[in-house]
């Protein structure tokens, strides 16, 4: 079981995120950078995966050199390789997905598993997108029946359930009204929602030595074929509108007072 | 001029209520860009959805009814849209941001080499040149965004378009569909059945967060009382406590009520994300820093247990 996991290197979602003065993006000067949560997830999922199935477990970046931390963090905590597909600056959903093809072309997983979304832009659709093109089945939002305090859970039990020829994967999936329950053969894309896992195993210090020499495939992103001009273009960043500050009451008696004669919404 | 094709969702043979908000941004970007507002109904035994939507100022509906759209599987659903863009003469793409529109208009925006602007939040530009909001980084910056593709893909959030109103009564256009098979394949559903409203179409909403520690029966005395949705944090469902499908904020549900009290929430970014745009907002928390109360047009300091039965007998009484 070969399975590829995509890592974004994204701002950290507890770091104070504020707008530049001129809307052209975010001040990223004192913010903290983070494996994007989605794919933290999805990268344990896998190791999950393999624990029980073996394998082989590659995950891959799409972004600047930077992005090598991040890399680095998922070999130490079990993944076999790594690949960047090196590139500066803005990369819109599309353009990402179009990337990780390729890589995913060039390594022919059995799997491909990501986050739902990204914390910078919350596009959630790079994952469709690498389906539609690839022509793969998908499973998006998965997750699973038993509660994160399961005994499954807690055995690190992976929720994407492999038939017993591998060709297939049972996953559950969040739907709007309750889970749902999908088969899809293999290859496939399935995209990671939060309760597929609760806990992230962590790396251990001689992992994180040994992963410091692990190498990680670097590819140009403009060598391969693959047009970098983005279809979704952000013209502007601004903050959102600011809610008025509210009051503090001191009683119940005097909330419902204000909600009925203030509010009016009693 | 291109038209504009605003995918209907349906659920037990009902329309969404998101969709008639996809057609309300459907009109508004009508009155922007020109061109007819075309629905597509898909499914199977989607009769009295496709009399709903074409009762809703559409031009016309088309209507593929088929065995092999019985569930939404987003490879087939992809397919027959494309082929309704096509057979509707669209440049603009419509849905409702669900669970629902965000598995599948990705998917359709790949088939058609088109830009996807998701989860958006109202228009912007000038005239036929339609751009879009969209929020990023949980809500902490609006972004924006031109597609730049002939033909654009939107999903809209539901709270920040109007529904379409009821008018005219449009033309139904049935649409032969042969889709390809999928490679997956729909096995079970585990319905979350409630008595009460449903989240995203509730007009008010009691939530819960971790300082319930999983008690929620003063919250749902007060939702009975106010015939309110129930809705919850990350914590609260992650610990199961409360169903997925409750939960609200940047990565579950998005919700805009006239109403909203949230006790024993503390109000990370990425639950605002889900409700800041509520009409009015209580907080119940009994630490007077929590950051909820930065948004809450009225915050009480106090213990949830002792503040919310007495909020349930105080609403009692001024309703009689
Ligand atoms: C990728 C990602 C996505 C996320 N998406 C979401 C999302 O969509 N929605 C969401 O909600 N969260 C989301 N989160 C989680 C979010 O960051 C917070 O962890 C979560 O919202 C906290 O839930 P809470 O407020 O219930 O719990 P806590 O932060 O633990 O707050 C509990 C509050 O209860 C108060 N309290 C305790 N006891 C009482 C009492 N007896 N009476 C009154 N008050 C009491 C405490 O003072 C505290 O303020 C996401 C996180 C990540 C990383």
């Amino acid at each position: 079981m070969k399975i590829l996991v995509t890592v974004k290197r994204v701002e950290d979602y507890e770091s104070k995120i504020k707008v530049k003065a001129d809307g052209s993006w975010i001040e990223t000067a004192g913010v903290n950078y983070k494996s994007n949560p989605f794919d933290d997830i999805a990268v344990e999922e896998a190791l999950r995966l393999k624990a029980a199935h073996g394998g082989e477990v590659v995950v891959v970046s799409a972004g600047g050199p930077a992005a090598t931390t991040e890399l680095r963090q998922m070999l130490a905590t079990g993944a076999d390789r790594a690949v960047l597909v090196k590139h500066e600056g803005f990369l819109d959903s599309d353009t990402a997905a179009r990337l990780l093809v390729k890589v995913v072309e060039k390594e022919k997983p059995d799997l491909v598993l990501m986050g739902k979304q990204a914390v910078d832009l919350d596009d959630n659709q790079a994952g469709q997108l690498v389906a539609e093109y690839l022509g793969w089945g998908q499973v998006t939002f998965a997750s699973k029946l038993e509660s994160l305090e399961s005994d499954a859970e807690k055995k690190g039990v992976p929720g994407v359930q492999l038939s017993p020829d591998k060709k297939a994967a049972q996953v559950w999936r969040e739907v709007d009204g309750g889970l749902e329950q999908l088969e899809v053969q293999l290859p496939a894309v399935i995209t990671c929602d939060l309760r597929l896992v609760k806990q992230l195993r962590y790396a251990k210090l001689p992992d994180i030595m040994k992963a410091k020499k692990k190498p990680i495939e670097e590819l140009a992103a403009a060598s391969l074929g693959v047009d970098l001009t983005p279809k979704v273009k952000v013209v502007r960043v601004e903050p959102p509108p600011a809610r008025q500050a509210g009051i503090k009451v001191p009683d119940v008696p005097t909330l419902v007072d204000k909600l009925k004669n203030e509010a009016k919404v009693l | 001029m291109g038209n504009i094709l605003v995918v209907a969702e349906h659920f037990k043979g009902k329309l969404r209520k998101a969709s008639l908000n996809a057609i309300g941004a459907a009109q508004q970007v009508k009155a922007r860009a020109g061109g007819e507002v075309v629905a597509l109904v898909l499914g199977k035994g989607t009769a009295a959805v496709t009399q709903e939507v074409a009762s809703r100022g559409v031009a016309k509906v088309l209507e593929a009814d088929a065995d092999a759209l019985a569930s939404p599987l987003a490879e087939t659903y992809a397919q027959v849209i494309a082929q309704a863009v096509q057979a509707s003469g669209a440049t603009y793409v419509v849905a409702a941001a669900t669970n629902f529109g965000k598995d599948i208009l990705p998917r359709v925006a790949g088939k058609l080499g088109a830009g996807l602007a998701s989860d958006i939040v109202g228009l912007a530009g000038e005239g036929a040149n339609v751009l879009f909001k969209r929020p990023m980084w949980a809500g902490n910056a609006i972004a924006t965004v031109e597609v730049a593709t002939p033909v654009k893909v939107v999903t809209i959030r539901p709270t920040d378009f109007p529904e379409a109103v009821p008018s005219g009564s449009a033309p139904v256009e049935k649409l032969a569909v042969d889709p390809t098979s999928p490679k997956t394949k729909f096995l079970q559903f585990q319905e979350v059945k409630s008595e009460r409203p449903e989240l995203t179409e509730a007009s008010v909403v009691v939530a819960g967060g971790r300082g319930t520690k999983g008690d929620f029966k003063p919250i749902e005395a007060l939702a009975d009382l106010l015939g309110a949705a129930i809705g919850a944090s990350r914590a609260v469902v992650d610990a199961g406590w409360q169903p997925n499908d409750m939960q609200v904020g940047q990565t579950g549900k998005v919700v805009a009520p006239k109403l909203y009290i949230a006790a024993g929430i503390s109000g990370a970014i990425q639950h605002l994300a889900g409700m800041k745009g509520s009409k009015t907002i209580v907080a119940i928390n009994k630490d007077p820093e929590a950051p909820i109360f930065q948004v809450a047009d009225y915050g009480l300091v106090a213990d949830l247990f002792k503040a919310l039965p007495e909020l349930t007998e105080e609403i009692r009484k001024v309703k009689g």
